[in-house]
């Protein structure tokens, strides 16, 4: 997989941090630290789909919202196609929004409960000062609508009146209104049945060859991920633990927490449970963490030196990158 | 019980509206000689000290108190509509300023505050609608605040930021729109409340001067006549308490209306 | 004398001046000792038969016909209080939502003694030594302290278990789990259904369990009962229905489901979407979305037959192929 020379890369996240101060008695004093989001660095490559894959407490979601800096971090560079999104002017944001978008979770809440979908979809030409004229606002709207496999009858509906998966295509038309490069997914299929997912699935995947998307997929579904994306972060706790290529996930992961991860999947394929004993715990809290690597109360490999300091993340040998001493596979 | 305060708020429409085809007499025409008569079939709810007839300045009465209640509430959900909603968006200092400029006007009691802004301006209609306007706005900033407090971590509003919508476009196109249900049923009920404040400020002699009929002033007036004609008290009274009671029913049916309209279907 | 004898199931609710048949059509036996799953997706009925099973609240106001035998007991004949004496002792059920079927003002030890007291007479020092012993059999570690703790200090996977231990105090023969793991991380998951098997193993305690997930149905079940749009259109063991699906539903649905290394683009979705409540189509539910469909599945609903021993299809299509 030659691809570091030819990929251009259109994201560079350097270590990018933000933490929230607890306060606590009576005079509200700072009694400790929730590191959501602690020391992430990666690249996403122009066309690429990258995965962020983990369970609660991972800092996923806070991750997308610092991208998209709907949440200002305490350290660190986010960079679009060369421009540092967190030096911009607040103006110049706003404008910059046109390139980045994102599609929420909750495709029940995503839009003005008020609006119907016609003028949901029309808003983001509005907010972005982007003048139409009546004919080209309805082409547009319908051509958007028609993109995701809506008809312009669903234009006239309320929110409430579509279903989980019509309201999640409604969303992903009006983000796409402003025809953005780059996509964040904020588990978009988690609210919905699987025969309703895989019907998203099949929508992004058409929509990513047609528009030429890059996109950012979370998830907490490790089998989605995989299929779905080229390459995929793992998080635990506010920290990325491995970066792997989703063909290999599978076969050759490195770091205990996604092999972990692995092990707990039910197939669906009866008797072809593995045998070995599911992870052991659940996530601690993000409070006060002590020092050294964040898995390392869970990690059944756990040596002292996992106690006391952090691994950083290092290359796997095979194109990826791993942050552990003890990397499972190792070549 | 929303049809009947409906029906009620309705007749008091119609009747301030049409009160001059309505009253059978004009509402200064004094006759002095047929001063203090009680009900009779020429002037329906008698006479006052001057003559004139009461049956027709109730209805003129009804004008003004129409007028006086919407106007008033208008300014007060105006104000508290502002104030609430920049204070709930915003939070932090700005927050707390609002809200405790808003906390002491709450705790004066209205009569106070109405008395002291008349006291400024002078007596008359005018006055009035200013001074209830000024006096009743914190409710309404109140309800505000909370809705928008609530509302503003709500999913469509990250959204919508996230296309680059401004703070001016998320405020006024989606979150005061999506909080003013509450604020809409307070106000009806506040109109009631309004009219009440306006007798009250009337009955002090504060409010219209004569010989416009305020339902209030009216009662004031009748009071000396306590004994003697007491319907110059009793009709003009009765107006206020059905038009109150016509607006709290109508307030109470609208919650239950706005309620199923912002559920979801099952 | 079966464990669990569901026939023609049918309940039928008012709504807005219509009527409306969420489940249809439902039946199903379960034996002692076996753990059954009942899998569908949005509006396939499958909580509603549940609680039907335990007899829950939520089928107020509905018309339910058929019967629920429990032991050779028409459990639909009994009264409320007939059916009190069974529930929590005989059949136990799990919600969904750990986070909301716990009382937060009560510390969990005494929640669990409270359910245990309501069908056991026995003091209150010799309920919580039970609850303890009870506790640990879950794998909570630190029982002794978790008794003392209120819920919102617990985590999502130990409130669960102390929602199971509220189930199986009493040492039901019958648990009703209700997407059990739904709300939990898939970790937490692994865990709380190797749980479950084990009761199921060592306690002998027959599970009847819930969920949307195919894959835990896989690994967890003997038998499955496959629900779409309040109709059962499939029943059988594990192998048959996963190597040789016979429904076009169950076919489709173990096609949406991705895999680890499963080859990019090959996902397949089902035309179409669930019909919602009240607005089913004539015949087959399911004719709309199929691609076999022909005249007698838009006419009428197919009824359940026995393909196999013990293994059931409601499909025209399939009565022909054997």
């Amino acid at each position: 997989m030659e691809k570091s020379n030819h990929m251009e890369k259109i994201i560079e996240i350097k270590n990018l941090s933000v933490s929230f101060a607890v306060r606590g008695g009576l005079l509200l004093r700072k009694i400790g630290t929730v590191k959501a989001v602690d020391d992430v660095s990666f690249s996403i490559n122009k066309g690429e789909i990258l995965g962020v894959v983990g369970e609660s407490g991972c800092g996923k979601s806070t991750l997308a919202r610092l991208i998209l800096r709907l949440i200002e971090p305490t350290r660190g560079s986010v960079t679009f196609d060369g421009i540092d999104i967190l030096k911009l002017s607040k103006k110049v944001l706003r404008q910059q929004r046109r390139h980045m978008q994102m599609v929420f979770q909750d495709p029940y809440s995503v839009m003005d409960p008020r609006y119907t979908i016609f003028r949901s979809i029309a808003e983001p030409f509005q907010i972005q000062n982007i003048r139409l004229t009546t004919e080209e606002k309805r082409k547009k709207v319908d051509d958007l609508l028609e993109l995701v496999g809506l008809s312009s009858e669903h234009g006239f509906s309320y929110p409430h009146e579509l279903s989980g998966g019509q309201k999640q295509r409604a969303d992903i038309a009006r983000m796409l209104a402003l025809t953005p490069q780059f996509v964040i997914l904020d588990e978009p299929t988690a609210a919905l049945d699987v025969s309703v997912q895989a019907q998203i699935i099949k929508l992004l995947e058409g929509l990513r060859e047609r528009l030429d998307l890059t996109l950012l997929f979370i998830s907490h579904d490790l089998s989605l991920v995989s299929y779905f994306c080229d390459r995929v972060i793992v998080m635990y706790l506010g920290r990325i633990v491995e970066i792997i290529s989703a063909d290999l996930i599978g076969k050759n992961p490195h770091h205990p927490y996604t092999q972990a991860l692995i092990e707990s999947i039910f197939k669906a394929v009866p008797g072809e449970k593995s045998t070995a004993a599911p992870l052991e715990g659940e996530v601690p809290s993000p409070f006060n963490l002590p020092r050294g690597c964040v898995f390392a109360s869970r990690c059944r490999y756990a040596q002292p030196i996992c106690l006391e300091q952090a691994p950083d993340l290092e290359e796997s040998g095979d194109g990826g990158q791993v942050a552990c001493y003890f990397p499972l596979n190792s070549n | 019980m929303g049809v009947i305060g409906t029906v009620l708020i309705l007749c008091l429409v119609f009747v301030a509206i049409f009160a001059p085809l309505l009253e059978p007499y004009s509402y200064q025409s004094q006759n002095i000689e047929i001063m203090n008569s009680p009900p009779s079939l020429t002037h329906l709810l008698g006479t006052d000290d001057f003559g004139r007839d009461v049956f027709s300045r109730v209805i003129r009465g009804a004008r003004i108190s129409f007028v006086v209640g919407v106007l008033s509430v208008l300014i007060s959900v105006v104000i508290g509509v502002i104030v609430g909603s920049i204070a709930g968006f915003y939070g932090g200092v700005v927050d707390i300023i609002l809200t405790t400029i808003a906390d002491l006007t709450w705790s004066m009691p209205a009569i106070l505050i109405a008395l002291l802004i008349v006291a400024v301006t002078g007596a008359g209609l005018e006055s009035v609608v200013l001074a209830i306007g000024l006096s009743y706005w914190a409710q309404y900033a109140r309800l505000i605040r909370g809705q928008i407090l609530s509302l503003k971590s709500a999913v469509f509003i990250e959204a919508t930021r996230s296309l680059g919508a401004s703070d001016f476009v998320l405020l006024f196109k989606h979150l005061i729109p999506n909080s003013l249900s509450p604020v809409i049923v307070a106000a009806t009920i506040g109109i009631g409340n309004a009219i009440v404040l306006e007798a009250t400020l009337g009955f002090l002699g504060m409010g219209a001067q004569p010989p416009t009929p305020s339902w209030g002033a009216m009662m004031s007036n009748g009071t000396a006549y306590l004994f003697i004609a007491p319907w110059m008290i009793i009709f003009p009274g009765l107006a206020m308490m059905i038009t109150v009671l016509g607006f709290n029913l109508f307030g109470d049916a609208l919650i239950d209306v706005m309620d199923i309209k912002n559920k979801d279907s099952i | 004398m079966s464990f669990l004898k569901v026939k023609d199931l049918q309940v039928e609710f008012r709504v807005d001046k219509k009527m409306i048949k969420p489940i249809e059509g439902v039946s199903f036996q379960m034996q002692k000792g076996e753990v059954l799953g009942m899998v569908g997706e949005t509006g396939s009925g499958k909580s509603l038969t549940a609680h039907a099973i335990v007899g829950l609240s939520t089928l107020a106001g509905g018309v339910i016909c058929g019967s629920i035998e429990f032991e050779g007991q028409d459990l639909l004949s009994l009264s409320e209080k007939e059916m009190q004496s069974i529930r929590g002792a005989q059949i136990a059920f799990i919600p969904q939502n750990p986070m909301t079927s716990l009382d937060p003002v009560y510390r969990v030890g005494d929640q669990i003694i409270e359910a245990l007291r309501q069908h056991v007479k026995i003091s209150k020092r010799e309920a919580k030594l039970q609850v303890i012993e009870v506790m640990a059999r879950l794998n909570i570690p630190n029982p002794e302290r978790v008794f003392h703790q209120y819920p919102h200090q617990l985590s999502g996977g130990l409130k669960q278990r102390i929602v199971i231990a509220i189930g199986v105090c009493t040492n039901p023969k019958l648990l009703v789990a209700d997407e059990p793991t739904t709300a939990l991380d898939v970790t937490v998951q692994a865990q709380i259904m190797r749980l479950f098997k084990e009761m199921t193993v060592e306690r002998g305690i027959s599970l009847f369990l819930i969920t949307h997930d195919l894959g835990v149905i896989a690994q967890v079940c003997d038998k499955v009962a496959v629900m779409y749009a309040g109709n059962m259109v499939e029943f059988g063991s594990i192998e048959a229905l996963f190597k040789n699906p016979r429904h076009p539903y169950t076919k489709a649905l173990l096609d949406c489901i991705p895999t680890i290394g499963m080859a990019k683009g090959s996902l397949s979705a089902i035309y179409g979407s669930v019909p919602s409540s009240g607005v089913y189509p004539s015949g087959c539910r399911y004719h709309p979305r199929c691609p076999y469909a022909d005249e007698p599945c838009r006419k009428t609903m197919p009824p359940l037959l026995e393909v196999e021993v013990d293994n059931w299809v409601a499909c025209y299509k399939y009565y022909g192929k054997k």
